[in-house]
């Protein structure tokens, strides 16, 4: 692949003047950058700083509006998807983009399965070549096993394979790390380091400095449309990268931890879930940070699922104020004062093709109606949502599929919040979102314990997890491994007991 | 401060076309209809449109509560005929006179409400596919009526029932007085109240609306009870004004006109979203392309070759804004 002669000075990918617009605003501006063969190329910025948009270009899904893309030193004009991955691009898309009903082979060679003769499909040669990419990804996927039944880490995987099957010359990876756990991310940062020896240039873009910082070899920023520098990354500092994605200095991301008030709200005894969940037992105080570690499939989100009534449980007991409360439903848990905002923001959180109002008062719309809904109430409500949680929407009437990542969860916490709840179920509540507003997320979450609610924060960024809960539960298959507080709250401590180092044996 | 990769200009076209795209076709097909028959205008030939939908139009409002909560009911003619029938059996029975009429109206609501809660349950506790299901009750309802009928015709003994289908109200028939009333309760139901917006919710996405605390399968079993309804009300207007039902071509064809209307007026199949004036626009639709047809002596063969292009042809154009 290295020995061909193309380009010059190993530039794989120069882009002179990319610009894009969409009626008349400019989400890209005047991109000039080389990117080189066989390098890491990051790509960092704000939601709706552009890296989507840029990679979209390169990957044949926009057309530039102004501009020319040279590919191996020859200018190319890259119509669509099918023009990328002739000439060697290969994107893996931010959302899983798998059938479901096929299983793992079938999903990573479709529309380019193996045959014997011209019709009959090649099953053992694909399940042998399936094995073997999942093989070099460190899982234990199996080729035969159905997409439905797989994690969301675990499709990010076979999403993974599928791109490498056609051996790209470029791989553009847009945050492939967002919903993976420590380990899993350590295997992918691994791979790219691999596919780089290999000769494969990799452009990535991540909201995770840290892993940016890691594997990078240059570093684009990118803020509203336009560069602001592309760097070495040895040279950066994450805190210099985070200066310039928001163009001025960061105080700490994290707030001032609060101290738990003491008297127990909520307390889980011997709960069990057939298959998923063990005995788990924990208390929660009045406004309390609880964090939840573990690895993804510790049994985490199922828990949460437990506790509103969406699983149910085979024992124990939820009792909240000391009484023993029946969760069946998600209605119960509200009644109950629990609510959940769900890791799945599109698949459970919001209705995307509903307004801002409707989904605020999704939950609680007993409140705004006797025989009508009160439209006048609704409205007054959601406009004080958006100006409570800073949400940037044209207006209280758009459609949440037209808001980005960071609104839409910002919509979503509002829809949990408005009933009223005393206990605040968080699933990984930044997956995805910018760093400013994983900051107003967090600062959310501290007026929220301040003002008495308690909240139990699920997630796999260990550093948000240590930045901001007052105690941490770690999970290992189903069950708790063991309870962290104060100064054992560190990324070694929460590691030793996710992967079973420490704590009980399960 | 950031720029927003907002086309802001899509949004209102999008939306557009769900609230008034249905009446933007509406209003097109009536000026192109005056220009090509002198007839068209005519007080009475608007009438006669308006009183010939009304029977599936009415069917049509409770099916746009099925359709955007995500399901089909496919039986809704057969029901058309059976409840029908019974409402004239139940009117027999009683004599004819006004007291028997009104018991053989609250009959025939019942029946509706039975025969809604038969495709509720199969489809929400039996968890069988909407589809399925009411194409099953399809053929059970078509044959109870021909059975109970011996496949002949149910004939009503009153002379003052007719009255009720072939009234008017100031000079408007009483069928499509029912189905604007009806329509305006549905689309105040619709958009205004907590079931209207569940519905909605739960055609949008039935995971997010039951973690949301919403009763998802008491809002899709009761959208059947809607449409029951409805149909029970068709039932008793058709039956008033023939005087009586025939068990074989009694609301034959009742489940494609009022699918037809509902996805003419903007509903998508898949749910989530649709408006209770663009169903009725769709229904009006349907009736003035059934009347150039005629008066413009296109063969009745070939209306039915028509009315499927207008319907592929609204689904395409919907498909081309998503």
């Amino acid at each position: 692949m290295q020995s061909r002669m193309d380009g010059m000075d190993g530039v794989i990918i120069k882009t002179a003047g990319i610009s894009k617009e969409f009626s008349g605003v400019y989400v890209l501006k005047d991109i000039n950058v080389e990117i080189r063969r066989g390098e890491i190329f990051g790509i960092v910025g704000e939601n709706g700083a552009g890296k989507s948009t840029f990679i979209k270009i390169l990957g044949g899904t926009y057309t530039p509006s102004e501009g020319q893309i040279l590919f191996e030193g020859r200018p190319v004009h890259i119509r669509d998807a099918g023009v990328a991955k002739r000439i060697g691009i290969a994107t893996i898309p931010q959302e899983v983009n798998l059938v479901g009903d096929l299983n793992v082979y079938e999903n990573i060679f479709l529309g380019n399965e193996y045959r014997v003769g011209a019709w009959l499909l090649d099953k053992k040669k694909m399940m042998s070549k399936a094995r073997e990419l999942l093989r070099d990804l460190h899982t234990d996927i199996a080729p035969d096993e159905r997409i439905d039944r797989l994690s969301v880490a675990q499709k990010r995987m076979v999403e993974i394979a599928k791109a490498i099957t056609h051996d790209p010359k470029v791989l553009i990876m847009d945050e492939p790390t967002a919903s993976l756990t420590q380990y899993e991310t350590d295997v992918l940062l691994n791979l790219m380091r691999h596919l780089k020896e290999r000769g494969v240039t990799v452009i990535f873009i991540s909201h995770r400095l840290k892993e940016v910082k890691r594997v990078c070899d240059r570093v684009m920023v990118l803020r509203d449309g336009e560069t602001v520098s592309v760097d070495s990354a040895r040279d950066l500092s994450e805190h210099e990268i985070a200066k310039r994605m928001v163009g001025r200095e960061l105080d700490t991301i994290f707030p001032e931890k609060v101290e738990a008030q003491g008297t127990t709200v909520l307390r889980v005894e011997g709960l069990s879930v057939r298959g998923v969940l063990h005995d788990v037992s924990f208390d929660l105080k009045k406004g309390e940070i609880l964090g939840f570690a573990g690895l993804i499939g510790a049994g985490r989100t199922e828990l949460a699922e437990a506790l509103i009534g969406v699983r149910r449980k085979t024992s124990g007991k939820i009792l909240a104020h000391g009484k023993e409360c029946v969760v069946n439903s998600p209605g119960d848990a509200i009644r109950h004062g629990i609510a959940y905002l769900s890791e799945d923001r599109q698949g459970i959180g919001i209705l995307t093709s509903f307004n801002l109002v409707a989904n605020t008062t999704l939950v609680s719309l007993g409140k705004y109606c006797r025989l009508l809904i009160n439209a006048r109430k609704e409205r007054e409500k959601a406009r004080f949502y958006v100006d409570a949680f800073n949400i940037k929407a044209p207006s209280i009437e758009t459609r949440l599929e037209f808001l980005s990542g960071g609104n839409q969860q910002k919509v979503s916490l509002a829809k949990s919040l408005d009933p009223g709840p005393e206990i605040f179920i968080l699933d990984e509540p930044t997956r995805g979102i910018d760093v400013n507003a994983k900051k107003e997320i967090y600062d959310f979450i501290r007026q929220l314990v301040m003002s008495g609610i308690s909240c139990i924060l699920i997630s796999s960024e260990l550093e948000e997890i240590i930045g901001i809960c007052s105690r941490v539960a770690v999970m290992r298959d189903g069950r708790i491994a063991g309870i962290l507080e104060g100064d054992r709250i560190c990324e070694e401590e929460i590691m030793y007991y996710a992967t079973g180092l420490k704590g009980r044996a399960s | 401060m950031n720029i927003r990769a907002i086309p802001k200009r899509v949004i209102p076209k999008r939306l557009d076309y769900e609230r008034f795209g249905s009446l933007y076709a509406l209003i097109l097909l009536f000026i192109v209809s005056s220009i090509a028959s002198p007839y068209f205008l005519q007080l009475q030939n608007i009438l006669n449109i308006l009183r010939q939908v009304s029977y599936t139009g009415i069917i049509a409002l409770g099916m746009t509560f099925v359709i955007i909560s995500g399901g089909i009911d496919l039986s809704v003619g057969s029901m058309t005929a059976l409840v029908g029938g019974i409402v004239i059996l139940t009117l027999n029975k009683f004599g004819g006179e006004i007291g028997a009429i009104i018991i053989a109206i609250v009959v025939g609501m019942l029946l509706g409400l039975v025969g809604g809660a038969a495709n509720g349950l199969i489809i929400t506790v039996g968890k069988v596919a909407p589809f399925v299901a009411t194409l099953g009750t399809m053929a059970i309802f078509r044959s109870l009526t021909l059975y109970v009928s011996n496949a002949g015709e149910f004939r009503s003994v009153s002379s003052i029932y007719p009255g009720l289908g072939m009234g008017d109200l100031l000079g408007i028939p009483v069928p499509v007085w029912i189905m604007l009333g009806l329509a305006v309760v549905f689309h105040i139901v619709l958009t205004r109240t907590r079931y209207g917006r569940y519905v909605c919710a739960v055609g949008s996405n039935e995971r997010v609306a039951r973690y949301a605390a919403i009763k998802t399968e008491v809002i899709r079993f009761t959208s059947y009870l809607v449409v029951g309804l409805t149909v029970a009300v068709s039932a008793v207007l058709l039956s008033s004004r023939l005087n009586s039902i025939s068990s074989t071509n009694a609301g034959l064809n009742f489940e494609l006109d009022a699918i037809a209307a509902v996805i003419i007026g903007g509903t998508p199949l898949t749910g989530g979203s649709g408006t209770i004036p663009g169903t009725v626009f769709g229904a009006i639709i349907l009736g003035i392309i059934n009347n150039m047809l005629n008066m413009l002596g296109v063969s009745p063969y070939l209306q039915g070759t028509v009315k499927g292009l207008v319907i592929i042809g609204a689904v395409l154009i919907q498909r081309k804004r998503r």
